[in-house]
């Protein structure tokens, strides 16, 4: 299969969950009709987020927007780090949509249902908007179209706690987005450019200082939406007073978006960065400090949004060794994460429903009551620890195995804070099962809660498919391998886009008629197109073309 | 090619927006913050114009000469984050509102379960459900673990070692 006739594809993550949510709030007055409309929407998504995995196998591939040839206008590029960021990320909105489905019967009777489910849609649409995206400037729209989805989701209901917590993190990502766009100024005024592959052929032309100080100011931008230390703080505060779908599906999805927007500026952007030691010692406070402050909560979705907070630097801990090693242990984890991570705030939900809170304290005998829970809580957790021989296990392994081989002080420091952060994991969520699971209750009922059959299926279905990442580690290990070799290569990625380092395949004015009449012609001084493009394979100039 | 070197005159006035924002965006009031929102979104906005250098004529060819073009992209990209921003503002308005319904007031409040934490953990006070099954508090079972010597502290129901024992096989079932 020739993935040039298939390039349409790569729309469908973005347009159709837009299309989906226009329909549902049409549908807003029909609950059914709603979810009916959101269900088959994901799946479709899901379905073309697997062929684009597919696609992907064989090299980046990418889509003109309307046409327009790649500098000039827009493109969507799926290497194999998108292609499995999709795949991961629409698998787990697709489990958290099914879970949330009762969701009314679940919480109060207030909460303003008709929205969710469009909001929602809209969410996916901007995270896989952010996944695909061949350009700067249009990564930032991505971010847009995501925060405002959430924005609506964690102030779901408007009561005075979510209104509370979503006020703090509304204020922190609007001056984290302030700063992606002054960056993306710098960007624009430094190299004429937004487009990513463009920008990698001219980092290399320009002073190094300012090519630093871009760099460092989108690493900040990325860094609040990673939610790393010193710029976490918002995290833990405003996630856990959100509904339990809401809080999976942030802590599963909005901090691996800037994750991977960290990946893709320290390979496909800055491929010789002197910031990976730097990137190394944050990720080694973040999994420090936020495994010490999820050990000091009492409540279970605090106490999950800070073993959130400590296990990015984990990832952050993997781009900072700057192998190809590092890197794909870094992705591995990356997509164990949001799948572990998820189906922890997931179980936590269904704790509440069963329990009737969210408090450790008061929570008790859930193991006598539905030992299922047990069992769903226990195998993330212990995944999530790294117990072998579990994906989180595997993806540790691989971050510890990539140290070593480099061997700088700082890497043994890593691999020293890595254990700890991984035991100090495994004593926060077994204290959590202690006093939630074995301790009894205050109130000595013991009965068989009501738990719609939704709920517990997508949260086995999200258990399931994390044990499944183990039984398949060796191929989807392999897939990270390649990706990550990919990145590290980056040729391939910016020959996808700009076959001739100048245009991409789609149509624009310089095309049809002479260069100098160009009106798109960057206002710098046109730096030749360095980084030895003419070693790099030449496509032939008929492949591809806009469909 | 317009001249693309940044006017001084534009970069004070970046300079002084974003600054003032700066200082709106640390009050406490939410109205202030969606200002100070405001002016450093605006401040940011005349930036990214600024990155396409100076004003030229419209990009349309057989209107204007290519040298005197204006750079339409940086202006593109402006819309996109003035749309943006709108929508932001418009939200936190609306949440700034509905702060001040609930509490007759729009200020931003700190998180009290962290508070609770610090001011917990600062009167080194432990829930008594957070300890053991016995209820015992960690002072109480240092003594049950370590009760050696004779002299120690009596703990309520339980003043012999079978008796307490026995509370505390009770306890973890």
């Amino acid at each position: 299969m020739n993935p040039d006739e298939w390039t349409w594809v790569l729309g469908i993550p973005v347009l159709v969950p837009f299309a989906g949510a226009a329909l549902a709030l049409l549908l807003a007055r029909l609950p059914a009709a709603q979810r009916v409309v959101s269900l088959v929407t994901l799946t479709i998504v899901l379905l073309d987020a697997i062929f684009i995995g597919y696609l992907s196998l064989r090299g980046p591939f990418i889509l003109d927007v309307g046409g327009w040839a790649a500098p000039v206008g827009i493109t969507l590029v799926a290497d194999r780090l998108s292609a499995l960021m999709l795949m991961v990320s629409v698998f787990v909105t697709l489990c958290v949509l099914v879970y949330s489905f009762t969701q009314d019967l679940a919480e109060n009777q207030r909460l303003p249902i008709a929205v969710f489910q469009p909001t929602f849609l809209i969410l996916s649409a901007g995270v896989s908007n952010a996944f695909l995206t061949g350009d700067l400037f249009n990564l930032y729209v991505g971010f847009e179209i995501l925060l405002v989805a959430s924005f609506a989701l964690i102030t779901l209901g408007s009561t005075r706690e979510r209104i509370r917590s979503g006020t703090v993190y509304v204020i922190v990502s609007v001056v984290s987005s302030a700063i992606f766009l002054i960056a993306l100024a710098m960007v624009y005024a430094a190299l004429g450019t937004v487009n990513m592959a463009q920008i990698a052929i001219r980092v290399s032309e320009i002073d190094q200082g300012t090519a630093q100080l871009i760099q460092v100011m989108l690493f900040v931008a990325f860094g609040v939406k990673a939610a790393i230390f010193p710029l976490h703080a918002w995290l833990p505060d405003s996630y856990p007073t959100a509904p339990a779908p809401v809080t999976a599906v942030f802590a599963g999805l909005l901090t691996k978006v800037g994750i991977y927007a960290i990946i893709r500026t320290q390979t496909t952007l800055f491929s010789n960065s002197n910031l990976n030691g730097v990137l190394q010692v944050f990720g080694l406070v973040t999994m420090v400090v936020g495994i010490m402050g999820a050990v000091a909560q009492d409540d279970i979705k605090r106490l999950l949004s800070f073993t959130l907070v400590s296990h990015i630097g984990f990832m952050l801990w993997g781009v900072g060794i700057g192998t190809v090693e590092g890197l794909t242990a870094a992705i591995f984890y990356t997509g164990h994460h949001i799948i572990v991570q998820t189906a922890l705030f997931l179980v936590s939900g269904l704790m509440e429903r069963v329990g009737g809170s969210t408090s450790l304290v008061k929570l008790g005998s859930l193991l006598k009551s539905w030992p299922l829970l047990g069992a769903l809580f226990l195998i993330p957790a212990f995944n999530l620890a790294g117990i072998p021989p579990m994906s989180g296990f595997l993806g540790k392994l691989g971050l510890i195995e990539a140290s070593v081989a480099v061997g700088r002080p700082l890497d043994w420091g890593l691999v020293a804070g890595g254990l700890l952060t991984s035991l100090l994991t495994l004593y926060a969520l077994m204290r959590a099962w202690s006093m939630a699971f074995w301790q009894p209750s205050e109130d000595d009922e013991v009965s068989k809660p009501q738990v719609p059959w939704t709920m517990t299926g997508a949260t086995i279905a999200l258990v399931a498919a994390s044990l499944g990442l183990t039984v398949f580690a060796g191929p989807i290990y392999a897939y990270a391998r390649g990706g990550a070799i990919e990145l590290r290569a980056q040729a391939p990625y910016v020959v996808a886009v700009l076959p001739d380092a100048e245009r991409g395949t789609g149509q624009s004015h310089t095309e049809a008629a002479e260069e100098q009449d160009s009106p798109t012609t960057s206002p710098t001084p046109v730096v030749p197109p360095l980084g030895t493009p003419s070693s790099w394979s030449t496509p032939s100039p008929s492949s591809g073309g806009a469909p | 090619m317009i001249d693309v070197s940044p006017s001084l005159a534009l970069l004070v006035l970046v300079g002084v927006m974003v600054g003032c924002g700066t200082v709106l965006v640390l009050e406490r009031s939410l109205s202030r913050i969606v200002i100070g929102v405001s002016l450093i979104t605006y401040g940011i906005n005349v930036m990214v114009l600024m990155a396409g250098g100076r004003a030229g004529g419209p990009p349309i060819i057989g209107q204007t000469e290519v040298e005197e073009m204006a750079d339409s992209l940086p202006q593109a990209m402006v819309l996109t984050a003035i749309v943006i921003g709108l929508a932001l503002t418009a939200f936190m308005l609306a949440m700034a509102y509905r702060t001040w319904q609930l509490n007759g007031n729009d200020e931003v409040q700190d998180d009290r379960e962290d508070r609770r934490i610090a001011l917990a953990a600062a009167r080194d006070a432990v829930d008594e459900r957070a300890t053991d099954d016995s209820g015992a508090t960690l002072d109480e079972q240092a003594a049950i673990v370590f009760d050696e010597t004779e002299d120690m502290p009596a703990i309520e129901g339980s003043d012999d070692k079978s008796e307490r024992s026995q509370q505390r096989g009770g306890g973890a079932q």
